[in-house]
């Protein structure tokens, strides 16, 4: 008896009033307020479909990938305050990140949270198609999917360079290498050769795509630093944007899909 | 037997089983959509790598740290496929006896609150993802190997597994159609998929046989192509990008016999016995006959013998875009087929203007 009313006592206090403006969700009036009244709950509809909440239907993998990446973001972070992205310091700090921190997994969360956001968009997308959910009105918000998944591969590949090891940097250079092989625009593509002005070659291995993506002829300092901006912060923003589009048309659209 | 699979897992071999497979899936479906088969397909399995694993070279490589992600996917591929085609067959079931898809019933069309029945799924959710990813990370270093060094590349060098088909189609094409051209089609050929595909029925609901051809192309894609080419780029792939079974040790010396060669050779050496012209485009002129042909005479046959209803139903734009989109899905396995049987190298040869097909 002293408990509960330990329990009520706390829940009249201003503060707690103050944080939640709703009494617990045990009957409907408050269980459409704290979903409704929450900023993060508010993604939710207040009433959906039984169908979309089971699993066996949906089997979470959209939501798994939007938590991983959540989890990404904060490892990703705590990773930052020990990794410099220079030639000179990213390897040391990888192993200062191994050998000093005791018990550390924050490397180790980020690598294989990378591996399984991977695996899980790629389900993600393959639920929807089996249950076509890409049918009107749904098709837009598809193709923002299909955006979405490869940005995550991008942000994935980035991520390959930074450890700056033999891995690393080969893995990069094969994924590279192909940008060089872009029709018109990689001076090892189609069509490169036939841009020529005289002896002016237009296009060569100093200014095609290749070179704007590692800032260099090869795989070095410069390119590191640039997967590293793009890996922090310009494909995380895009990502981050382009999922508030996704979750807004998945509500927009009529929510989890359902036949019709 | 070692040494049989080692053969059979030749891409010659193993990607044929894979499209026998396929075919074999897709004409028996109910018997796939059944637990029945789940129980054989994972006895089969388990029992497989359970004796496989005890094999040193093939556990090397399926446990190297990195090419775990690639075994989960695999399995969860495995199993969620078995299970979409297992909920596909329930309710092709149920409509064909006159019922609504499982989904559709007045049951689940009822609504429910999102507090508390999808807000603690997807705590519950949570809880098992950060679990998951901790027992991994605990369990498995991540791997780091010796500093950058821009002077000595090791052998094989490989992408990331995730673009490892793409890294394998190397191997049957130049890199500005398998690393440029396919990519850019996979991603506009996804994000068209439903602004082709007008069939209005299976919106929300697994079935399989109201959406027959849909699915069947996008498995083929998917797991024929893209993931089987993952799996032999990753675990079949040693030095120089050679072949290697999955019990064969990665023997940096293995020569492979490569005398492959181009069509022009064929036509003008073999065929004619006469030397290549100079000329770029006469010597060339029976690749891009072929090549033009594929892409114009193709899509002129499919309508006559095959697509005529399905041109009137789509119209020609929807029609045409998707007819191209195939093809050029379909080029893939024609040109992996026309490697290994006649070792062509390329249909067109143009270094002159580093345009080979």
């Amino acid at each position: 008896m002293a408990k509960q009313s330990f329990a009520k006592k706390v829940a009249n206090t201003q503060i707690w009033k103050s944080i939640f403006r709703h009494g617990p969700p045990s009957n409907a009036r408050n269980r459409a307020a704290v979903v409704a009244g929450n900023v993060f709950l508010h993604l939710h509809p207040i009433k959906l479909k039984k169908s979309g909440v089971q699993l066996g239907y949906t089997w979470c993998m959209g939501g798994l990938t939007f938590f991983i990446f959540l989890a990404l973001t904060v490892t990703g972070i705590l990773l930052m305050f020990y990794y410099r992205p220079t030639a000179e310091y990213a390897y040391n700090d990888i192993i200062a990140l191994r050998e000093h921190v005791p018990l550390g997994i924050m490397r180790e969360l980020h690598r294989w949270g990378a591996h399984a956001m991977v695996i899980t968009v790629w389900l993600h997308m393959f639920r929807v198609f089996m249950t076509g959910s890409y049918k009107p009105p749904r098709e837009f918000n598809w193709g923002v999917g299909v955006i979405l998944l490869v940005l995550t591969l991008l942000l994935s590949f980035t991520g390959y360079l930074l450890p700056w090891d033999q891995l690393a940097i080969w893995a990069i250079t094969v994924g590279s290498n192909m940008a060089k092989a872009t029709p018109f625009l990689g001076h090892g593509g189609p069509g490169a050769s036939l841009a020529q002005i005289g002896d002016m070659v237009l296009v060569s291995d100093k200014n095609d795509v290749r070179f704007q993506l590692l800032g260099g002829r090869f795989v070095g300092e410069a390119a590191l630093l640039r997967f590293y901006i793009l890996h922090c912060v310009f494909i995380p923003v895009v990502v981050a944007l382009l999922i508030a589009v996704h979750f807004w048309r998945v509500r927009k659209d009529g929510g989890i899909s359902a036949p019709l | 037997m070692k040494e049989f699979i080692n053969i059979v897992s030749d891409p010659v071999y193993s990607f044929t089983g894979a499209i026998i497979l396929y075919f074999l899936a897709l004409k028996n479906m109910t018997f796939v959509g059944s637990k029945k088969f789940f129980m054989i397909l994972a006895t089969v399995v388990v029992l497989f790598f359970g004796w496989a694993a005890s094999d040193k070279i093939f556990f090397t490589i399926i446990s190297w740290p990195d090419n775990i992600p690639i075994t989960i996917l695999l399995v969860l591929v495995f199993w969620l496929t078995w299970y979409s085609f297992y909920k596909g067959v329930e309710n092709d079931k149920r409509i064909e006896s006159g019922e609504p898809p499982i989904e559709g019933t007045p049951e689940n069309r009822e609504k429910v609150w999102a507090w508390p029945n999808l807000v603690y799924t997807e705590l519950f959710t949570i809880i098992l993802g950060t679990v998951f990813l901790i027992a991994w990370s605990v369990l498995f270093k991540a791997p780091l190997e010796e500093p950058a060094n821009p002077t000595w590349a090791p052998n094989p060098a490989k992408a990331p597994w995730y673009f490892l088909g793409l890294q394998e189609m190397l191997v049957y094409f130049d890199p500005w159609i398998a690393g440029v051209l396919l990519p850019g089609l996979i991603i506009v050929g996804l994000i068209a998929i439903p602004y082709i595909d007008i069939n209005p029925k299976g919106n929300g609901y697994y079935t399989f046989k109201e959406r027959k051809f849909a699915i069947s192309t996008f498995m083929f894609g998917w797991l024929v192509l893209w993931v089987f080419l993952i799996i032999t780029g990753t675990f079949l792939r040693g030095p120089n990008w050679t072949f290697y079974g999955p019990f064969e040790f990665w023997d940096p010396h293995k020569v492979v016999a490569a005398n492959n060669i181009n069509i022009s050779e064929i036509f003008w050496i073999k065929i004619l016995g006469m030397g290549l012209p100079h000329n770029v485009l006469i010597r060339e002129i029976v690749g891009i006959l072929m090549v033009l042909g594929y892409l114009a005479v193709g899509p002129f046959l499919i309508t006559k013998y095959w697509g005529k209803k399905l041109l009137e139903k789509m119209g020609p734009a929807r029609y045409y875009i998707m007819v191209y989109l195939i093809l050029i899905m379909m080029g893939l396995p024609i040109k992996m087929y026309l490697r290994w049987f006649i070792n062509l190298k390329y249909i067109v040869f143009m270094p002159e203007f580093e345009l080979n097909i």
